[in-house]
């Protein structure tokens, strides 16, 4: 079944603590992406965290409209600070082991591109049979961003993409986010950079009671 | 689910065997403990022929923890127990199927070599069989008990001490049950009941410790 938007209602982020936000309340509609902005240790990543399931939290609710009785997580691809790639194991064997992984048959989720597809979209089709461990850093960014490719799950939860991107795999990675949404997914992003998509934006710590702006990507 | 599990499987054979670790490291640790041995006890064959089964098991014991605190430590580091967690299999089923495999990555590769071993402290060739039986019945709790604490310091640095030093203590009936089972070709304690003690262990191991490395590694990650 079609997964139709994202509800947070009520949702109160602590880490340690100290109260990061207090009654976060967004909501997404499918094909739809989520900008998260805010200073260093506002709780964006927090946030992510807690809509992955990764995080416990203590009071409100966080919604995946349609998704029947699967857990989110199992709808979500979450793109954090590490690569989750294995040094010793080539990019592709990584990309397969995650694809095998993160494929459910219950839930839905269609299979994705073949890794090396996958790696095409980035401009990195030429390292599948490197080892990880020789990457670069921005190459082992794209790497990573290539396994949102293969295995489909309509939620992307991403943790500063653009992290050691240069501009061009940036514009690509626009590219791919933009096929995501037209195809009915969603994304919440929490970035200092400009993305280059249609957002709505959650501006994180500012003040209490949380504001959602609606502003327009070019 | 079988094939996500297979994937695992094979993901962490593969991680071992490439980074020379597992297998042959090990292998190595257990001889030069074995040989150490006779070194400081001297050469008198008798005695090491009467303890050459509990040295055998002391040195697997030790061999079988080098590698164990990297059991999830490095999945913490690089991301990888985050995307772990959100694939559609039980964490307790992860945590199993990554014993498994370090199981056969390290702990087979001993008990092959443990025969081998035991002809160096003059272990005769009926004790060698019960020996080798042991090892087999026991390392898989050795692994799934040591995994309980791999766990535990599965977010801390430099926890490999510290795991040995919680693992150690949880494995002295293991220890105690496959010693007494692997002397009992000398005449004086059974066999048979001390090993399907052993036998007892190790399923109880294989069932329960990832129900409480599971609960270990989601507490960590708050």
């Amino acid at each position: 079944m079609p997964i139709t938007g994202l509800r947070v209602a009520g949702l109160d982020l602590i880490r340690g603590e100290q109260q990061l936000a207090h009654q976060l309340r967004f909501t997404v509609a499918a094909g739809t992406a989520l900008v998260v902005v805010g200073a260093n240790g506002s709780g964006k990543s927090t946030l992510l965290r807690c809509i992955a399931g990764l995080l416990p939290f203590e009071r409100g609710s966080i919604e995946l409209e349609g998704r029947g009785e699967t857990p989110i997580a199992v709808l979500s691809h979450y793109l954090g600070h590490q690569e989750a790639m294995k040094p010793a194991l080539t990019v592709g064997e990584n990309l397969i082991f995650w694809a095998q992984m993160l494929h459910s048959e219950g839930a839905g989720t269609a299979a994705g591109l073949a890794p090396a597809a996958a790696l095409e979209r980035f401009g990195l089709a030429h390292v599948v049979d490197t080892p990880a461990g020789y990457l670069s850093a921005g190459q082992r960014r794209r790497a990573a961003l290539a396994r949102l490719l293969v295995v489909s799950r309509p939620l992307w939860l991403l943790d500063e993409p653009t992290a050691a991107l240069d501009a061009a795999s940036v514009k690509k990675l626009t590219e791919v986010m933009a096929g995501h949404l037209n195809a009915g997914g969603l994304i919440v992003a929490a970035t200092h950079d400009e993305l280059g998509i249609a957002a709505q934006t959650l501006r994180l710590g500012e003040q209490v009671g949380e504001q959602i702006d609606e502003e327009d990507g070019p | 689910m079988m094939a996500a599990c297979g994937a695992l499987f094979l993901r962490e054979l593969r991680i071992a065997h490439r980074l020379g670790g597992g297998a042959t490291i090990g292998v190595v640790f257990f001889l030069i403990l074995v040989t150490i041995v006779p070194f400081a006890i001297g050469p008198d064959l008798n005695l090491l022929s009467r303890i050459g089964p509990a040295v055998l098991w002391i040195a697997a014991l030790l061999a079988t923890l080098l590698g164990l605190d990297r059991l999830f430590q490095s999945d913490a580091e690089d991301g990888s127990l985050d995307l772990l967690r959100m694939a559609d299999l039980p964490l307790e089923l992860i945590v199993a199927v990554k014993c498994a495999a370090h199981w056969v990555a390290t702990c087979l590769p001993l008990v092959i070599a443990a025969p081998l071993f035991g002809l160096m402290l003059a272990v005769d060739g009926l004790a060698l069989a019960t020996l080798t039986a042991t090892l087999l019945a026991g390392t898989p709790a050795l692994t799934f008990i040591g995994a309980i604490g791999a766990a535990l310091t599965a977010s801390l640095r430099r926890g490999g001490l510290l795991m040995a030093v919680i693992v150690l203590p949880l494995t002295i009936p293991v220890l105690i049950f496959g010693v007494s089972a692997a002397q009992a070709t000398s005449g004086t304690v059974p066999f048979l009941s001390p090993f399907l003690i052993l036998v007892a262990l190790s399923l109880g191991a294989v069932v329960l410790a990832p129900f409480a490395a599971a609960a270990a590694l989601r507490a960590m990650s708050r």
